[in-house]
């Protein structure tokens, strides 16, 4: 072949690899860019201490949903954290137990299963038997998006640390429960904790299992059996409404979400680097 | 004695206890199938499996409902959306793993796992009100006012410019999913091995032919799961779709005309539904949308694992 003609053809893919990425990275450059300049505008002292107001009132904060995306999110992590550790420290402490092989395909396909599908098991397991909305069955619908990201960064951590740590603490007369307690879970710390960040991270960006789960509520609430609003629920809200301030608060919100959940991943990330 | 009950009956404890928290999971999961089930059960008794997946009536009043057009919304909003997706997240990953110096690279792979990152509904949000209006204004009218005046025929295949609908729809489900098909592929570039890349350019290749005759063949694995991962992704993805499709529940025939999604539909209706044929009928549809996304995981899956590294060559 001509060589020219080969490196004329180099030359083109480099331009098209760049574009293809240049390509992708503007949309999200546009969407930064936007949610910045709309939301900062909506950042005010009400916005974080007040709950909302009426439409067309002006005024008024998300305070509700602020303390509600906490308390649903951190209730979803308590439930979510024990099971998948629980499943995570089974699959890599003991890989020849019967039910790692069971259990590994199910993290599997529980990690695929739409978002909004765990709000309808939540919704048919605990909205209906006990009544009503509630923020504890939008807490179920998260714990259980978290638990195959738990469990599969649990084990993935786990199975790095050297089998030398075990056999050091057997040797020493360490029964295995307290080698897993004191030796592995220790050592391991750094990457469990980025584990659960970024499962949490993951979750409290989710509207769609939180819709007819912890369904939204414009006053503040601290009841997990009654409903209660989060961050996501309350821009997709006000996003679809036709009032020029809630749409603005609907910014707000997305840029603050955002931040929180960069915050919570660049943690994450330190947390892994520490370790 | 108290070694004997600290060692072996603090081991049980232990054991049982982690045995428990496993099963619990397994539970979950095979509750959240057996509950969308029987939960649709009724649906399905009353128009059969086949008929119900195949029926393209929704209708509260008559109580006649069919998931088809749902069905039919899903399937082609993730297949557009990952053939626009698709060359720009593969020139992305080569552009990380392949071309681009280090800082920059790190810089780029940043920005897509940020773009993973960002909420649904932020992408929902912004898609209003930014991509919607330029949508409307941009393509679809122009494109509507040229065929009205040049091609007649054209119109009912495109359908309203209102902004709200397919095409929309589609351009923001495209970038949400290029961070799943880029970063596997990324991964599998990764792990293309140093000796490969350099017995090319030993024997004088170019940049451009390393990638196309050693890397993508080698990495070509990782890419597919990638692929098929973000339409996993896509089949899934709910409130963006619901936000700008305009949620219709008709055939979804024209190109810029409202749609809805299984999940879109569900999104939308399940919380006014009036209990009885009606919240069957979208449990069942969740169970159709649970099966799918299922089976093209489980696809993903066995594609990793069959084509992982070292099953490159051919």
């Amino acid at each position: 072949m001509n060589l020219r003609r080969r490196y004329l053809r180099d030359r083109v893919m480099v331009a098209l690899v760049y574009l293809g990425t240049a390509l992708v990275l503007l949309p999200l450059g546009f969407i930064l860019l936007h949610v910045f300049t709309q939301g900062i505008g909506a950042l005010n002292w009400a916005f974080f201490t007040q709950p909302p107001a009426p439409p067309g009132e002006g005024g008024g904060g998300m305070l509700p949903a602020i303390v509600g995306t906490f308390v649903i999110d951190l209730m979803a992590l308590a439930m979510g954290g024990v099971l998948g550790l629980g499943g995570g420290v089974l699959m890599a402490e003991y890989p020849d137990h019967p039910l790692n092989r069971p259990l590994r395909l199910v993290a599997n396909v529980l990690g695929g299963v739409p978002a909004i599908l765990m709000g309808l098991f939540a919704f048919v397991l605990v909205v209906e038997p006990m009544g009503g909305f509630s923020a504890f069955s939008g807490a179920v619908a998260l714990a259980i998006l978290m638990i195959p990201i738990i469990m599969r960064a649990t084990e993935e951590v786990l199975r790095i640390l050297p089998w030398e740590l075990r056999e050091a603490g057997l040797a020493l007369g360490l029964p295995r429960w307290r080698v897993t307690l004191s030796l592995i879970l220790p050592a391991a710390r750094g990457g469990i904790v980025t584990g659960l960040l970024l499962a949490l991270a993951r979750a409290a960006g989710e509207a769609a299992p939180l819709l007819f789960t912890a369904f939204g509520n414009p006053f503040l609430s601290f009841d997990p059996l009654g409903p209660m609003d989060s961050l996501p629920l309350k821009i997709y809200v006000y996003a679809i409404s036709p009032y020029e301030d809630w749409i603005r608060q609907a910014w707000g919100a997305a840029l603050l979400l955002a931040l929180m959940l960069m915050v919570t991943n660049y943690l994450a990330r330190r947390a892994l680097r520490r370790s | 004695m108290r070694s004997r009950i600290y060692g072996k009956l603090g081991d049980r404890a232990f054991t049982a206890l982690l045995v428990v928290l496993g099963l619990a999971v397994m539970l979950v999961a095979v509750l959240l199938a057996w509950e969308l089930a029987s939960g649709g059960a009724e649906a399905f008794r009353t128009f059969g499996f086949w008929g119900f997946a195949s029926g393209s009536a929704w209708n509260a009043v008559a109580e006649q409902f069919g998931a088809w057009p749902f069905l039919l919304g899903t399937l082609i909003t993730s297949a557009v959306a990952l053939a626009l997706a698709f060359l720009p997240a593969l020139a992305a990953a080569i552009a990380i793993a392949e071309y681009a110096p280090r800082w920059l690279a790190e810089v780029v792979a940043y920005l897509i796992d940020l773009l993973a990152a960002l909420p649904s509904v932020v992408y929902g949000l912004w898609g209003i009100f930014v991509l919607v209006p330029l949508v409307r204004d941009r393509i679809e009218q122009p494109l509507f006012l040229w065929s009205a005046e040049h091609a007649p025929a054209l119109m009912g295949v495109l359908g309203p410019p209102t902004g709200i609908g397919m095409l929309s729809a589609v351009l923001v489900l495209a970038l949400m999913i290029v961070p799943y098909a880029s970063s596997l592929a990324r991964d599998a570039i990764h792990m293309v091995p140093r000796d490969q890349r350099e017995a090319m350019y030993a024997l004088g290749a170019t940049r451009w032919e390393v990638v196309r005759r050693v890397v993508l063949p080698y990495a070509r694995g990782g890419i597919f799961a990638g692929v098929v991962l973000a339409l996993a992704r896509a089949i899934g993805e709910t409130m963006a779709v619901t936000m700008l499709i305009g949620n219709s529940g008709q055939l979804p025939y024209s190109v810029f005309g409202p749609a809805a999604t299984m999940a879109s539909l569900i999104a939308n209706e399940f919380a006014e539904a009036e209990g009885g044929l009606q919240l069957s009928s979208l449990l069942a549809v969740g169970f159709l949308l649970l099966l799918l996304s299922l089976a093209v995981n489980l696809i993903a899956d066995f594609i990793l694992r069959r084509m992982s590294v070292g099953e490159g060559r051919k």
